[in-house]
């Protein structure tokens, strides 16, 4: 909010701000002032993309300003052989509902969220409650690259090599206690720097579930980094779920707060469309959703004139995760 | 307002231009790989967005007449129509071409199983009819069944904005940008059929 001393007109009587009434949230940190014109050309550009691919000029000029490096990561075999979604893709086209409803909003939106510092809140049926900061969290397992595929529940997919830890690592340093049976997963929600969450489209914040075993299968990671870079604000700065073998809405980006509990939470999607959003949302292309076939999926980056691929059950990843499911009906737990 | 020949013809010709410049930049878009990361779907959401736009400007013709006297938009309305119907066949074929291939089964499945493609198809289809019967040969043919057979753009306008509700997630806005444009123009027709309106003047 701009401060009442700088409303004050040149000319009019005189300027009357002693320093201690400009409150510290008036100043612009400096990286935001520095990239003013950047901000302001962006944020131009969301209110013409609102339109929605209907009247936008030129559509996607919005130029990717690239993170620092995460330095020493290992790299793993997870996804050999899979072409990488370019990095341009991966982060110019989201769903991050809390920077704009379009694709292109989240990276045109995002300019003002800061996700540094940054702290986990660790709460619920664990024995050690309380926050661990972002630098202690990525101590507590080695950061390692993992190529996954990421399939959306509206069709379409990339792979996108990610940087981050198992979750296991934070859920042993927690200490769940005997009744956590499912996690929480809570995304940031600040009006301020997310322009999406002043409108009341979903129940904000953003809360995203696993059940337990899901959530210690060595597959499900938080991701930091994306292209051995730090994430960018659109892809779910600073730390964000990622779930491979579930449809991409199940991994809540800029996780601000993890709560172990004994009932199955009601997530967002769930609460905002029980037809057509699950708890578990595992990737199968025979369950179908009552807006899309989930039979096969359009791969970003293929080009104009490419086949949709088949999508494969549990993403491909059945050999690690199907024993989770055994003896359940997927189609009722959709 | 009564224009002459020539400034009528002017406005007919900078239409037809007009009207073609969203596939313009389309291909402007295409030869420059500006389509943003998903092509497909942004050559869907364009088309379908422009033929519904050339619609609803097709709709507000008459109310343009009766309401406020221009009566240089009436030659306008055939045109619109069929730029409607030009850009429905490039949104058609995008789905049927660059999205599924031709792949006649999942095509079908997906027309029966999921609501928005279902009223979508219903639109396209039923506006087939009003494109062949467009022509001054066919007006003058078929006379007073000519009206009645054209009274399909109200359900075609319907479904394609039902098309559009249905296909979002979430953020409804926009669609329902369309779908108030639609409900004026419909309001203003009942209101015109039913003598609500000379029933207010004379109360008045």
């Amino acid at each position: 909010m701009p401060h009442v001393c700088g409303l004050l007109k040149k000319g009019t009587d005189m300027l009357i701000c002693k320093p201690s009434d400009i409150k510290p949230s008036d100043i612009t940190p400096q990286n935001i002032f520095h990239r003013r014109r950047e901000i302001i050309k962006a944020a131009g550009l969301g209110a013409i993309m609102l339109a929605n691919g209907g009247f936008s000029p030129a559509a996607f000029a919005a130029e990717i300003v690239h993170k620092p490096k995460i330095p020493g990561f290992r790299k793993t075999s997870h996804g050999g052989g899979e072409k990488l979604t370019s990095y341009e893709d991966i982060t110019t086209y989201n769903n991050f509902y809390e920077f704009g409803t379009s694709k292109e909003n989240p990276a045109a939106n995002s300019a003002l969220f800061k996700p540094s510092p940054w702290s986990i809140t660790v709460e619920g049926e664990v024995g050690k409650p309380g926050k661990i900061a972002l630098e202690e969290l990525l101590k507590l397992a080695p950061l390692e690259e993992r190529i996954y595929r990421m399939r959306c529940v509206e069709g379409w997919s990339m792979v996108i090599p990610w940087v981050g830890l198992p979750l296991s690592a934070l859920i042993k340093w927690a200490k769940p206690t005997g009744n956590a049976k499912f996690i929480e997963f809570i995304s940031a929600a600040d009006p301020n720097t997310m322009p999406g969450v002043r409108a009341p489209l979903l129940d904000w914040p953003y809360l995203e579930g696993l059940r337990m075993d899901e959530a210690m299968n060595p597959l499900t990671i938080l991701a930091v980094g994306l292209y051995g870079e730090q994430l960018q604000n659109q892809n779910g700065a600073p730390v964000r779920l990622v779930v491979p073998w579930k449809y991409g809405f199940k991994g809540g980006k800029s996780l601000v707060r993890i709560r172990f509990v004994e009932k199955m939470p009601q997530t967002t999607w769930m609460r905002a469309g029980p037809t057509e959003y699950g708890f578990y949302a595992n990737v199968n292309p025979e369950v179908e959703h009552p807006r899309w076939s989930q039979a096969t999926e359009r791969r970003i980056g293929s080009g104009l004139f490419s086949r949709r691929l088949p999508t494969q059950m549990f993403n491909g990843y059945s050999e690690q995760v199907g024993q989770l499911y055994s003896g359940m009906d997927l189609r009722k737990h959709f | 307002m009564a224009l002459t020949k020539n400034t009528q013809r002017l406005i007919k010709r900078s239409l037809f231009v007009v009207a073609l410049l969203p596939l313009v930049r389309l291909i402007w878009l295409g030869i420059n790989e500006n389509m943003g990361a998903n092509p497909v779907e942004f050559i869907e959401h364009s088309t379908g967005t422009w033929a519904l736009v050339a619609l609803l400007l097709s709709l507000a013709v008459t109310p343009m007449h009766k309401l406020f006297g221009l009566a240089w938009v009436l030659p306008l309305r055939r045109m619109l129509g069929l730029y409607m119907f030009f850009y429905a066949c490039l949104h058609f074929l995008a789905y049927l071409w660059l999205d599924h291939w031709f792949d006649w089964n999942e095509i079908g499945h997906d027309i029966i199983k999921h609501p928005y493609v279902l009223v979508g198809f219903a639109a396209f289809t039923l506006s087939i009819p009003l494109a062949i019967t467009s022509n001054d040969y066919m007006v003058r043919k078929l006379k007073k069944r000519w009206k009645v057979i054209h009274r399909l753009v109200y359900p075609i306008a319907i479904f394609a904005v039902l098309h559009y509700v249905w296909l979002v997630k979430k953020d409804i806005f926009q669609p329902l940008m369309y779908a108030s444009v639609l409900l004026m123009l419909m309001i203003y027709r009942v209101w015109f059929l039913s003598g609500i309106k000379s029933y207010f003047n004379k109360s008045i």
